[in-house]
């Protein structure tokens, strides 16, 4: 193939971009910001939780003259939870963390020039931009954006009368996630067909690197569950604005009797986990197949029972398309049901064990190289096991009980798939940001940044566990009320200051991003000494990717530390590029 | 014009992280063998104060938690829940000192190879069948438990009250002596009426509507739950009781109760708490807070989620006979 030389305008290559490499730049820097939107958020709204009612000038100047003398009212609690929760779930984790990396890597680690389509790739992008902006006009609204939860569950969200957010708020909510989804879609089919497609000779499926394997399943459970999420925003859509009662009934609200007649929120419920739960694996997948391969890498390993990682990464998206119902214990849903989720959840618990069990066997006996990006790693395995762990009581309808919606929940699934999958994105960027932008991060920063980070998710979500085994209940805008959880404040201190310190780490993070794209140490090829493709392809980004044709691919992605019977290695060194062929007489790994 | 104000400082921060890195090597970038020593051994350290973290927050923080169930139906739920502690709590400092130690014990070092170790079908049997065993039995029990409280059908004589919620309060209705609840409907909802009970029913003359809930010691409760607006959760942690009112049907959720609410304030560890309380509450001068079974709403509604509650009272069955004999039906009460 000869390479293409268009002649490239400002607008071409740096927005309206059709190049795989470029768009991902671009997914990523987006998610980076609505990133500092979302984390700022919790800050705000921990130091509601930690001095409830107290006056804060930050307050008073971000929050608007609305919020009197500093002092955050209750609907902008719900409002800040609420936004919180949806930016980092969908904005951050979905759009900046699989957005990013499986633009980026797909082409690269396959071996093909570009995207399937590389204007659907750009237009995936430019609808998640859109759905962005919408969701950042929704904060200035006067009444307020969406504060229903992330959840947005009827109905609740559909009556303007039941709090000032389900107003234009919800509105814009929907809207924005609407488009968010079609953006998603789009995105999802276009690596599906790319890795299905245009492999490169010689990369059979099962010589992937498992980034490959878990992008893919990460696309097609995208695939599956989004459109579902996306009718049941239509039906709110319509129960809002054209009075429909998909969602609602027998509804007394502001001294009146509202027509709907024979809906269920519960139906709204069913949908949005439909989606909500295999969510919580899009957000993970991609960090733990980031995670498969920092790990490798860093350990001069190859990954321990690669095939068994597989096999799990499919059993995980089969399974959490059948376990949404544990959301739902206790929604008045066919007990019988509930029995059902809590036995398909539990499965989950298989597979997650096989992979924690596997990072740590590939850690075993290696000559770990520990650069910040293996540091994320090492981390995102250790808030995996410790969050994970605490599935086992939520899964079981019996204990769901008394701990459903209490800050027990917040704890678990902030560990296991927030800071989960945050360490995996920051591990990601540090890794690849050679490969983005030609330069490395400055790895003292890195450090710094992984310690503090670390040790503030430990701090703010460890104890919170305590919280809701108190039974205190999530999104309560104050305990105050309640002079049973008045032991809770303590610890409530404790954990906003904790959560400071996050979020404060991370402007470590950003000066590194930022000054490393400019003042960075150039890179060199192939600089964590990598198997995989990407290491092959100039480090100046060209259209096409390989100047001249793409290489072919003679083995799989990790071969490190590969010896022969004399124990020498057998190339020369510990690592071989998938694209060295086979030595005369050996064995394909 | 404070928001500039903070921006403003945010770009001072900014600019000074950008003299700070002009000072840092930018030219340090990959791991070498004294990096790899350094964090191998701070792995080692954090692992230390993670644990030593860990093993304050379950010592120090045991005092917070609920305190034993007040129903029978939950003292499985508790049993449960703390074989499920306790072996989360085990895996959790193995495997985590696994990860810890392996890091630092492999840190690399330039004359060390690497193992090349690609799999083993007995390692990886072994991690698959041991969950899976571990799971049969907490599924099992946890199945046998679920199905233990949810059914609500072989229960004799059971007390039937109705929970209604709305925004941002509780109400509840006693079925009578006829132990069936009239039909509600938000349609009914008029005056006094504020539960919406049908008036023409029957069944509803002899209901009663209270302030705040009382349970017979030893008697099995059926709770009915309706929502007037939006959804709510009818929580009542101490009994490990918790169900969603939802408009448009009627959810419910049933236990015994256990100890009186006398006997609940007389609990160790209910003291205990109490005490830890009372402690915060007079330092801040507020009055002694004494014990109180609640409901609580745990399902987000409005504004004012944070403050919907409603008192339960346990006590001995001729006193609760007492107090319910005392309350006027609603027939008296709408005419």
């Amino acid at each position: 193939m000869s390479e293409h030389h268009h002649k490239e305008t400002f607008v071409t290559k740096y927005i309206f971009s059709q190049d795989h490499k470029m768009i991902s730049k671009q997914f990523l820097v987006t998610g980076i910001f609505m990133g500092v939107i979302g984390v700022f958020m919790s800050m705000l709204f921990r130091l509601q939780i930690a001095w409830p009612e107290k006056s804060f000038t930050i307050i008073e100047a971000f929050l608007g003259p609305h919020q009197t003398d500093g002092v955050m009212s209750p609907d902008m609690y719900l409002a800040l939870v609420t936004i919180h929760g949806t930016i980092m779930v969908f904005f951050v984790l979905t759009a900046g963390l699989s957005g990013t990396f499986s633009n980026l890597l797909i082409p690269l680690q396959i071996g093909a020039r570009d995207m399937a389509s590389g204007f659907i790739n750009m237009l995936s992008y430019w609808l998640f931009f859109l759905s962005s902006i919408i969701m950042v006009i929704s904060l200035f609204v006067e009444a307020g954006p969406a504060s229903a939860g992330w959840t947005i569950y009827p109905p609740l969200s559909a009556l303007p009368q039941a709090m000032s957010g389900s107003g234009l708020g919800m509105t814009l909510w929907l809207v924005s996630m609407a488009i968010f989804v079609a953006s998603s879609l789009i995105g999802s089919l276009n690596y599906i067909v790319t890795i299905l497609n245009l492999r490169t000779k010689g990369m059979k499926m099962t010589r992937m690197p498992l980034t490959m394997w878990a992008f893919l399943i990460t696309a097609v459970i995208g695939v599956v569950s989004f459109p579902v999420l996306l009718s049941a925003a239509l039906l709110l859509i319509f129960d809002r604005s054209f009075g429909t009662s998909f969602y609602l009934s027998d509804i007394f609200i502001s001294g009146e009797v509202l027509h709907y007649q024979g809906g269920s929120p519960i139906l709204f419920e069913h949908l949005f986990w439909f989606l909500g739960h295999p969510e919580v694996y899009i957000v993970l997948l991609p960090a733990l197949g980031i995670t498969s391969e920092i790990i490798a890498t860093n350990s001069r390993k190859p990954i321990f029972g690669y095939r068994a990682m597989i096999g799990s990464i499919i059993a995980i998206a089969f399974l959490s398309t059948i376990v949404w119902g544990h959301h739902m214990f206790i929604t008045g849903m066919n007990p019988f049901l509930g029995s059902v989720f809590t036995f398909t959840t539990l499965l989950i618990a298989i597979p997650s064990a096989v992979k924690a069990f596997n990072y740590i066997t590939t850690l075993w006996k290696g000559n770990l190289q520990l650069n910040p990006a293996m540091l994320f790693s090492i981390g995102l395995v250790s808030t995996f096991v410790t969050g994970g762990l605490t599935g086992l009581v939520l899964g079981d309808s019996a204990l769901d009980i008394n701990v459903h919606d209490t800050y027990f929940v917040v704890a678990h699934f902030h560990l296991v798939m927030g800071v989960s999958a945050i360490l995996g994105m920051f591990a990601g960027v540090y890794h690849w940001f050679p490969k983005m932008y030609g330069r490395m991060m400055n790895k003292t920063l890195g450090y710094w940044h992984f310690w503090l980070t670390l040790t503030a998710a430990y701090g703010v979500f460890f104890p919170m566990h305590f919280i809701g085994l108190a039974g205190l209940p999530r999104r309560y805008y104050t305990n105050t009320n309640f002079p049973l959880f008045d032991d809770l404040s303590d610890v409530n201190v404790v954990i906003t200051m904790f959560a400071i310190l996050g979020g404060l780490a991370q402007l470590l993070f950003l000066a590194n991003f930022f000054i490393s794209i400019y003042r960075g140490n150039k890179a060199t090829q192939n600089p964590w000494k990598s198997n995989t493709l990407e290491w092959t392809t100039p480090v100046e980004h060209i259209h096409g990717n390989w100047p001249g044709k793409i290489p072919e691919v003679h083995r799989w992605a990790y071969d490190y530390s590969k010896v022969d019977a004399n124990g020498e290695y057998i190339h020369g060194e510990d690592f071989v590029l998938q694209t060295t062929p086979l030595k005369d007489g050996e064995e394909p790994s | 014009m404070l928001a500039l104000f903070y921006i403003f400082i945010a770009v001072a921060i900014g600019v000074s992280f950008w003299q700070i890195t002009r000072i840092l090597n930018f030219r340090s970038v990959i791991a070498t063998d004294k990096d790899n020593n350094t964090q191998g051994k701070l792995f080692l350290v954090f692992m230390a104060v993670f644990y030593a973290m860990m093993i304050y927050c379950l010592i120090a923080l045991n005092v917070i938690m609920l305190p034993e169930s007040a129903s029978i139906e939950g003292e499985h739920e508790d049993n449960l829940f703390n074989i499920t502690y306790w072996l989360i709590g085990v895996v959790q400092f193995l495997v985590q000192f696994l990860i810890y130690y392996f890091t630092f014990k492999y840190r690399g070092k330039k004359e060390n190879k690497a193992l090349f170790y690609t799999d083993s079908h007995k390692l990886e049997m072994i991690w698959t069948l041991t969950p899976a065993v571990v799971l049969v039995v907490l599924i099992s029990y946890g199945l046998w438990q679920w199905n233990n409280v949810m059914d609500l059908s072989n229960a004799e004589n059971p007390l039937v009250i109705e929970v209604y919620s709305k925004q941002f309060k509780w109400e509840a209705r006693y079925a009578g002596n006829d132990n069936a609840l009239g039909r509600g409907n938000v349609n009914f909802i008029k005056g006094i009426n504020t539960m919406g009970v049908d008036m023409t029913d029957l069944n509803a003359q002899d209901d009663k509507q209270v302030t705040e809930i009382h349970l017979p010691k030893g008697r099995k409760v059926i709770f009915k739950f309706r929502s007037q607006d939006v959804l709510h959760s009818a929580y009542m942690p101490h009994f490990r009781a918790q169900m969603n009112c939802v408009p448009g049907m009627v959810t419910q959720f049933g236990f015994t109760p256990k100890f009186t609410t006398e006997e609940m304030r007389q609990n160790e560890e209910t003291i205990a708490k109490v005490a830890g309380i009372n402690k915060i509450r007079k330092a801040k001068g507020e009055d002694p807070y004494k014990f109180d079974y609640l409901l609580l709403c745990n399902k987000i509604c409005g504004a004012s989620h944070y403050s919907m509650q409603m008192k339960i009272v346990v006590e001995e069955e001729d006193t609760f006979n007492e107090w319910l004999a005392e309350q006027p039906t609603l027939a008296e009460v709408i005419k």
